[in-house]
């Protein structure tokens, strides 16, 4: 269990889930919020240090790999690390091939950088629950979250920017009447339009929502699984053992989860992408 | 689990990975995926024309010397009949040569036979004469019967 005998079950679960918050508390001012509580009182204009520094981390992480490997990129016989590399591009690009948004050169960087980027914070989550937090605690940081797709924040800005080029490039594309048009004159024509705009609208914000949601969730409930598998090491020999166990097993699960949903948030992008490309029905 | 400002923070990075992505990491990767794509389809294209090209030299090569026997036998042939030529025409001239010399020596045995026969006309006539003188010197003028000698010596 994490360092401190002091904390219940409960406490444990809740330690977990809170963010290295840095805010103004209306109380005790700026500074770093010492309890969830006082992280939820800072509203708004807080800001998760943990999802930050790791996401940005793990991000530049990415980009400082692939550049390296861009810049000595060879026509001639790859080494291992642009082999690797040229795969996954390679990956990517067959996804985007044969959409609708195949000549827009924004949208395979794009999946290329959620799919690396999205794997690599869902990675965080196979390092076990309380090695980076208990290292954080001796160090003097209260509260640590290294996965940083379980923070709604992190998918949701994904998503968000996902939402954003769907409309920039559904009116570029369509025009803003084509786009209009879309939202209004289906499915049941014109004289439907107040049914067609809350259907369609519907539909329209299901996408970031969804998309964020289904990565959060799933994650978020990874995390949660690992946390109450940890919790089991504090129930004796037998508890302990079988926690070990199902530790294990639950990692080797997860490989597949956190691989899978980067995949997903990936394509998903592409579709909602190719579709905002697509002249109408 | 708050919504608060890391929403704008994550979407801010986000939004610089991708551009960096789209311009410093994309580009270089791909292009040289491509530049390699591009290679191995001129090496393979290359392997094919060079296969081609092989086989039109073997083709050429067994002509060449499909040529060059034939010209052989022809040449062959042309000898053998220069030399049979050659042949015949020496036992021709030979031929000949001996028919000329046959016919020299002929008409020269012919002449020698000739020679002797005149004189041993004449002779038999001179002795003819004689005899004829010794017995007729005392009977006949040989002048008288000069013409009935004539005749005896041509008839020899």
């Amino acid at each position: 269990m994490a360092g401190s005998e002091t904390l219940d079950s409960g406490e444990y679960i809740k330690h977990h889930l809170t963010n290295l918050t840095f805010g103004n508390h209306p109380e005790h001012g700026w500074g770093i919020a010492n309890s969830s509580d006082e992280a939820a009182e800072m509203g708004f204009w807080a800001i998760h240090l943990d999802t930050m520094f790791f996401s940005i981390g793990l991000g530049a992480l990415f980009l400082y790999l692939f550049y390296k490997v861009g810049q000595s990129a060879t026509a001639g016989v790859p080494g291992k690390a642009q082999n690797m590399v040229e795969a996954i591009v390679g990956f990517v690009q067959d996804n985007v091939r044969s959409t609708a948004c195949e000549r827009n050169p924004l949208v395979a960087p794009l999946a290329l950088t959620i799919f690396i980027w999205v794997f690599l914070m869902n990675l965080m989550d196979l390092i076990p629950v309380d090695l980076v937090p208990s290292l954080a605690a001796w160090l003097g940081v209260p509260f640590l979250k290294i996965v940083p797709t379980t923070d709604p924040n992190a998918t949701f800005g994904m998503s968000l920017m996902v939402f954003a080029l769907i409309i920039y490039y559904s009116i570029k594309i369509k025009g803003a009447g084509g786009f209009a048009g879309e939202l209004t004159l289906h499915p049941f024509g014109k004289w439907g339009m107040p049914a067609n705009l809350l259907l369609e609208g519907i539909n329209l914000l299901a996408k970031p929502v969804s998309l964020s949601l289904r990565l959060f969730g799933n994650l978020y409930a990874g995390e949660m699984i690992f946390i109450l598998i940890a919790l089991m090491y504090g129930g004796g020999m037998v508890l302990g053992v079988t926690g070990g166990l199902l530790q294990f097993v639950w990692a080797v699960f997860h490989i597949l989860i956190i691989t899978l949903q980067a995949f997903i948030f990936m394509v998903l992008t592409i579709v909602y992408l190719d579709m905002a490309h697509q002249e109408s029905h | 689990m708050n919504i608060n400002v890391t929403l704008f923070g994550q979407m801010l990075s986000f939004a610089v990975f991708v551009w960096f992505t789209m311009k410093y990491v994309w580009p270089p990767i791909v292009k040289a995926m491509d530049e390699r794509k591009a290679k191995i389809a001129e090496g393979l294209a290359a392997a094919e024309r060079g296969q081609h090209e092989q086989e039109l030299a073997e083709k050429r090569a067994k002509e060449t010397l499909l040529a060059a026997k034939q010209q052989a036998a022809e040449i062959k042939a042309n000898a053998e009949k220069h030399a049979t030529m050659i042949v015949d025409e020496a036992r021709d001239k030979a031929k000949e040569e001996g028919g000329r010399q046959l016919t020299a020596a002929r008409a020269e045995i012919e002449q020698e036979a000739n020679k002797a026969r005149e004189a041993l006309r004449s002779k038999v006539a001179e002795l003819a004469v004689l005899g004829a003188e010794r017995i007729l010197r005392k009977e006949i003028d040989a002048g008288a019967h000069r013409d009935i000698l004539d005749s005896v010596a041509n008839q020899i």
